[in-house]
């Protein structure tokens, strides 16, 4: 462990903002980049679905 | 292409999107639980345990995220001119949707290093931003992969779009030894690469262990990111046919 306590930790030696708003802005990236296509696989499934009841009387 | 078998197996496997919609289900929770993993074990391994750098303090540990970020967008972006160039040879629609799915996840993870460079760049060199060699041909490589998203929205037919784009990402290529060696041929602030393939690290493995695992913890990410992408891709080029009708049904 590098840090005696926990304010020390959040501190990080005076250079905390600029370590968590990196940290902060990389979860953000990773968590977008990751419920941006699953919400996407959602709505397509729900779009196709509905199509295929729309086509299906016809057949 | 069916005629001429001088090529593995698996590549006419990985051109049918069927096969490698199922490929992917499976590979997917696999990477997911690895990505999760060392990227966990990595974050606070970088945060809490590695050592403070004796000049830099602890915003030192800006890089565990500034290093993977800048490795990652340069290799998505080689994997997008790759598949872009399999694409336009071989006609692989796969390769198209893979070159595709690459260019949003590339571009997010280029702001990601280019933002946490500039956060780091402050406390370490007294500016958010100096325009040398190695930063400018970062923004650039961000520009690319916006070009590249932009054209590919612009083109309405998937062929002409996915060959368009290809050809964009493969004249952009130029950029990538740019980037790499950007360090050696002008002056710069920028410190050189910390990972190289025939030397030992200049750090103490207390640091570039660490740093390694966030790497491939990245490269984990990027697999899962990348395949969510691709099979969104298929169902939706893919949904007349009638497997993908049997799975929206399903």
């Amino acid at each position: 462990m590098s840090f005696e306590s926990f304010a020390e930790f959040i501190d990080m030696g005076g250079h905390g903002l600029y370590v968590w708003l990196s940290y902060a802005i990389a979860l953000i990236v990773i968590v977008t980049n990751i419920v941006n296509p699953l919400m996407h696989k959602r709505q397509i499934f729900i779009e196709q679905a509905s199509r295929l009841r729309r086509e299906k009387p016809k057949s | 292409m069916a005629e001429k078998k001088w090529m593995p197996r698996w590549f006419y496997q990985l051109a049918s999107p069927r096969w490698c919609y199922e490929i992917t289900g499976k590979l997917l929770p696999i990477f997911a639980i690895a990505a999760v993993a060392t990227l966990l074990v990595g974050t606070i391994w970088a945060l809490a345990f590695a050592p403070a750098d004796y000049q830099q303090g602890n915003s030192f540990r800006i890089i565990y995220i500034h290093v993977p970020a800048s490795i990652l967008a340069q290799s998505c972006y080689m994997m997008m001119a790759v598949a872009g160039a399999i694409g336009l040879i071989w006609k692989m629609k796969v390769a198209d949707m893979v070159a595709k799915a690459c260019a949003p996840i590339g571009a997010t993870i280029a702001i990601l290093s280019l933002a946490t460079g500039a956060i780091w760049g402050k406390p370490t060199w007294g500016s958010w931003w100096v325009w040398d060699a190695r930063l400018t041909s970062m923004l650039i490589l961000l520009f690319l992969y916006l070009g590249i998203i932009a054209l590919n929205s612009a083109i309405e037919n998937a062929q002409t779009a996915a060959q368009s784009t290809a050809v964009l990402a493969l004249v952009g290529l130029v950029n990538i030894p740019i980037i790499k060696y950007s360090v050696d041929w002008w002056n710069t602030l920028h410190q050189p690469a910390t990972f190289t393939l025939t030397e030992r690290p200049a750090m103490p493995s207390e640091m570039w262990v660490p740093l390694l695992v966030m790497v491939i913890g990245f490269y984990c990410f990027f697999a899962v990111a990348m395949m969510l992408r691709l099979r969104n891709e298929i169902i939706q080029r893919e949904r007349r046919s009638s497997w993908v009708r049997d799975l929206i049904t399903g």
